[in-house]
């Protein structure tokens, strides 16, 4: 638990990061801030509605890349679009053409970054370089030359580069409306694309080699699967830069994993988790002006991340602790019943009465843990207490109580006929079972273990009845 | 080009940044994190950020200690999201790295943070063409500053890695044995983590942060291609990486040259050459080379189709009455390994020339005595092959004995050859009815 309070504190520390820094900048942040939701300007509307959409794209096919654990083959590939840009630019700019035309740059990054994929998959297929090095040899090397050209492009006597390296970091407010219109064009591919194969793509993320089994050309879906991936970091470069956009890539995916187990459910909240971390995260930067809006963004997404990572309703932390909770208070109850009966039937007396002090030398419960289960069983009208402090299971609690007790007794008797284990030691294995056995199961067991599977009376032990569980031992 | 003292400081510098870099580098390679550098070296400049934040200077101890908590805290922070959210170790790198860099970014412009010169571009590309203008002196010897500190940085990975070899042996490939044996793999994981961030930061004035990571995986994956020894991988890393740190500046001054432009930025140059020798490993290498691995395919090949040539002939050729293939037939066969493959088909018949195996023009080929030794053998290696299967899988239908034999008679020595006879208890005759030849015979 004291782990998770540092993860809490540390997720907190980078959640509050945009808040902090918004709050830096003098008074007008407000003003900033009701400027920036409500629209009011152009570029902040057109930057908005860019990133917006990246997000709404990057998200969704980033699903697919995070289910099929490619996350870092898309930080190597944004890495490689640099020599493109550079290229794009030193090619455009020799030909006497306008080098810094977005469309070509784009185009020059898409190249590369599709080479870079190239070399990652034909290192790993022809030496015995494992994965992650043959990402991070694509990476650097491809940035490095990246780094390299565009210092050449710089030099260039026609044409000014300068601006070049905005795809480094991203520089979102540059965004005009024909790059949103650009960015919309792909969002609407890419989208459209998932929707029409998602079952492909689910079977590709999901069992490859049954997808190819069933004569699927799983190469050609995967090739197609990447070059959109490619396609999204590129117009991603622009706003987020190339160091940052695999986040919006796969923080919202990794988000949207925490609150569902369907694909189909996960595909579109991770849109929408993308699309608002890229919102928000645009707004913010508006209202704090000397704010960078990727850096934003991609916090924007990581808090959402962290709470969806303690609040999800799936797999969220909170989530999996109340499970945990429940499972541990239901344990408690059922061995409290099981240890009432067992008294009981040592008294060979239905409903004979038994001390807390004898159900202490049952097992190790401290006198409090003890007291807390009593009454809750008594709430729930399954125990009563007696005048003499003497505890006795109702009607209703032997019902309960046969049942867990039955259960432990024919798993025992399962673990004796079936495993060969000695009666002395099948105690604890059933005790540990004996509460998440499903009805199948208990079926499954009647029928190998009892004779007689029609009647639901609870078997005779099968080995001396003594005090159980840890420390229960005198 | 004209060469300047400047030029080798610089070369100094990289270089002995290589070095630093090839220890860490070495060891994320071969335990197959890699990508964690990568993680580190982007996470560094938050961890720079707070350390100024906190010490108001730019101190080299505040910042190492910066460097050395934030690598740590990176590599806690990736193992609880891959845990927490069970997902792969890579989406749990990417996610923290990013929301980490993004803060770095948004703590540079912060107003208490701004004056200071933390320019993002000079942390990811470096700039270690200024280390010749930045010299400090030690023992009366003038060095670059960044020499001076990659140097250092050198000596002690190289002291961590002398005093802990045995252990990250051990753990590199075989962490369970690791535990097992009563190494602390815990401790050995954050230890090279602290390892990589100090390194990094070391470099990142050098190299800058991101191409930290060319010479972090680059040369050790060279290395890896080059040797099978964990000792000799750090001495090939350390030497690979110099001489792309070299290479990279002399490309840097040289390669713009030719293209009529001024220079270009060293550390990216310097990640290129890593990227050239890592090319000319992944060709060349003596055993994992892909060249040389297609040349001892090749080599198999040309030895299978002169074998096969002396089968197809002693099948035709061989002395009375066992002979299974008509003249014709066999011309007919070898011609058809001719049209097949050509050229290897060619130089086999060179070589069966030269070695006196054969004799006469390509189209009517006859074995000489020397061949008829040597075509024996492997078809002796064949019909005891087919034997041997028909003995050893009875319910194999006879037509079945053929085609492994016809792949096993090439890659059988005399060793094994005299095993076969003897499990077979040396049969004069083989499944389909035919003689094998003896193992003395000389073909007369």
């Amino acid at each position: 638990m004291k782990r998770l309070a540092l993860i809490l504190a540390l997720l907190l520390a980078v959640a509050a990061a945009p808040a902090a820094a918004a709050a830096a900048p003098p008074p007008s942040v407000l003003d900033n801030l009701a400027r920036a939701v409500s629209l009011r300007d152009y570029n902040t509307r057109i930057v908005i509605a860019g990133v917006s959409l990246l997000g709404l794209a990057a998200g969704g096919i980033g699903t697919f890349l995070l289910l099929r654990k490619r996350s870092l083959t898309a930080d190597a590939l944004s890495h490689a679009t640099l020599p493109g840009i550079a290229l794009a630019f030193i090619i455009a700019t020799s030909l006497g053409g306008e080098g810094r035309a977005l469309g070509w740059l784009l185009l020059g990054a898409f190249a590369t970054g599709v080479a870079g994929v190239g070399v990652i998959l034909l290192i790993r297929h022809t030496t015995r370089i494992k994965e992650d090095a043959a990402l991070g040899i694509v990476l650097s090397v491809f940035f490095g030359a990246g780094a390299a050209l565009i210092k050449l492009a710089e030099q260039m006597p026609q044409g000014s580069a300068a601006g070049l390296d905005r795809f480094i970091l991203g520089r979102a407010a540059s965004m005009i409306a024909a790059d949103v219109q650009a960015i919309a064009v792909i969002t609407v591919v890419v989208l459209a694309v998932c929707t029409l194969l998602f079952k492909e793509f689910r079977l590709l993320c999901f069992d490859q080699s049954f997808a190819g089994a069933q004569g699927w050309p799983v190469l050609l879906l995967d090739a197609l699967l990447m070059a959109l991936v490619v396609a999204v970091t590129v117009i991603g470069l622009q706003s987020v830069g190339l160091v940052l956009v695999v986040a919006l890539l796969i923080t919202p995916a990794a988000a949207a994993r925490f609150w569902t187990d369907r694909l189909a459910i996960m595909f579109p909240l991770s849109a929408a988790f993308g699309a608002v971390g890229g919102a928000a995260g645009a707004i913010v930067s508006a209202a704090a002006e000397r704010m960078p809006t990727g850096p934003i963004i991609v916090l924007v997404c990581s808090a959402l991340f962290a709470a969806s990572l303690v609040f999800g309703s799936k797999r969220g932390l909170l989530m999996r602790l109340a499970r945990h909770w429940r499972l541990q208070r239901r344990v408690a109850e059922q061995h409290l019943l099981r240890a009432l009966w067992e008294a009981a039937e040592r008294a060979g007396q239905e409903g004979a009465g038994c001390s807390r002090a004898q159900l202490r030398s049952q097992r190790s419960w401290s006198a409090l843990t003890l007291r807390r289960g009593i009454a809750r069983l008594g709430r729930r009208g399954w125990v009563r207490l007696d005048a003499e402090g003497g505890i006795s299971l109702t009607a209703q609690g032997r019902i309960e109580a046969q049942r867990v007790v039955r259960n432990h007794r024919l798993w025992e008797m399962y673990l004796i006929t079936h495993a060969d284990i000695a009666p002395t030691h099948v105690d604890r294995d059933a005790d540990q079972i004996e509460h998440v056995l499903p009805p199948e199961l208990i079926a499954r067991l009647e029928e190998l273990v009892t004779a007689d599977a029609s009647t639901s009376a609870v078997p005779a032990s099968p080995h001396e009845l003594v005090p159980s569980g840890p420390g229960g031992r005198p | 080009m004209t060469w300047f003292e400047a030029d080798t400081d610089i070369i100094l510098s990289g270089a002995l940044c290589a070095l630093a870099c090839s220890i860490p580098g070495s060891l994320l390679v071969l335990r197959r994190m890699s990508m964690m550098g990568d993680a580190i070296s982007h996470t560094v400049l938050p961890g720079l950020a707070a350390a100024f934040l906190i010490t108001q200077t730019r101190a080299p101890l505040p910042m190492f200690i910066g460097a050395a908590v934030i690598g740590v805290v990176t590599a806690l922070l990736v193992q609880w999201v891959r845990d927490l959210s069970r997902t792969d170790g890579g989406t749990a790198m990417g996610i923290v790295f990013t929301a980490l860099f993004a803060l770095g970014l948004v703590l540079l412009r912060l107003p208490a943070i701004e004056h200071i010169d933390l320019d993002p571009s000079c942390v990811l590309y470096g700039a270690v063409e200024t280390s010749a203008i930045d010299p400090v002196a030690v023992l009366g010897v003038e060095m670059p500053r960044a020499a001076l500190i990659n140097g250092v940085m050198f000596v002690i990975n190289l002291g961590v890695l002398l005093l802990f070899f045995k252990e990250f042996r051990i753990s590199a490939f075989d962490p369970a044995l690791a535990t097992t044996v009563g190494i602390n793999a815990t401790l050995m994981h954050y230890l090279l983590m602290t390892m990589t961030a100090v390194t990094t930061v070391a470099a990142f004035e050098t190299v800058g942060s991101i191409l930290v990571i060319a010479m972090l995986i680059v040369p050790p994956a060279a290395a890896y291609l080059l040797t099978d020894r964990f000792a000799v991988m750090f001495v090939l890393a350390g030497v690979i990486g110099a001489a792309s740190a070299a290479g990279g500046h002399v490309a840097a001054i040289v390669i713009p040259e030719w293209l009529g432009a001024g220079d270009t930025v060293t550390s990216g140059m310097m990640a290129v050459a890593a990227g050239a020798f890592f090319t000319l490993a992944w060709l060349a290498s003596p055993r994992h080379g892909v060249v040389s691995r297609l040349i001892s395919r090749w080599r198999l090949g040309l030895r299978i189709m002169r074998e096969d040539i002396l089968g197809i002939l002693y099948r035709a050729q061989a002395p009375a009455d066992e002979s299974t293939l008509s003249p014709s037939a066999a011309a007919e066969a070898i011609n058809r390994l001719r049209r097949l493959r050509p050229i290897i088909a060619r130089l086999a018949i060179v070589l069966l020339h030269r070695r006196g195996q054969v004799s006469g023009p390509p189209a009517q080929l006859t074995l000489t005595d020397r061949g008829r030794t040597e075509a024996a053998r492997l078809v002796r290696s064949h019909r005891l092959w087919e034997t041997y299967f028909s003995h050893q899988f009875p319910t194999l239908p006879a037509d079945h004995l053929h085609a492994p034999a016809e792949v096993l008679e090439h890659l059988t020595d005399d060793a094994l050859r005299n095993r076969l006879g003897e499990r077979t208890q040396e049969p004069r005759i083989d499944p389909h009815g035919r003689a094998i030849p003896g193992e003395s015979s000389s073909g007369s």
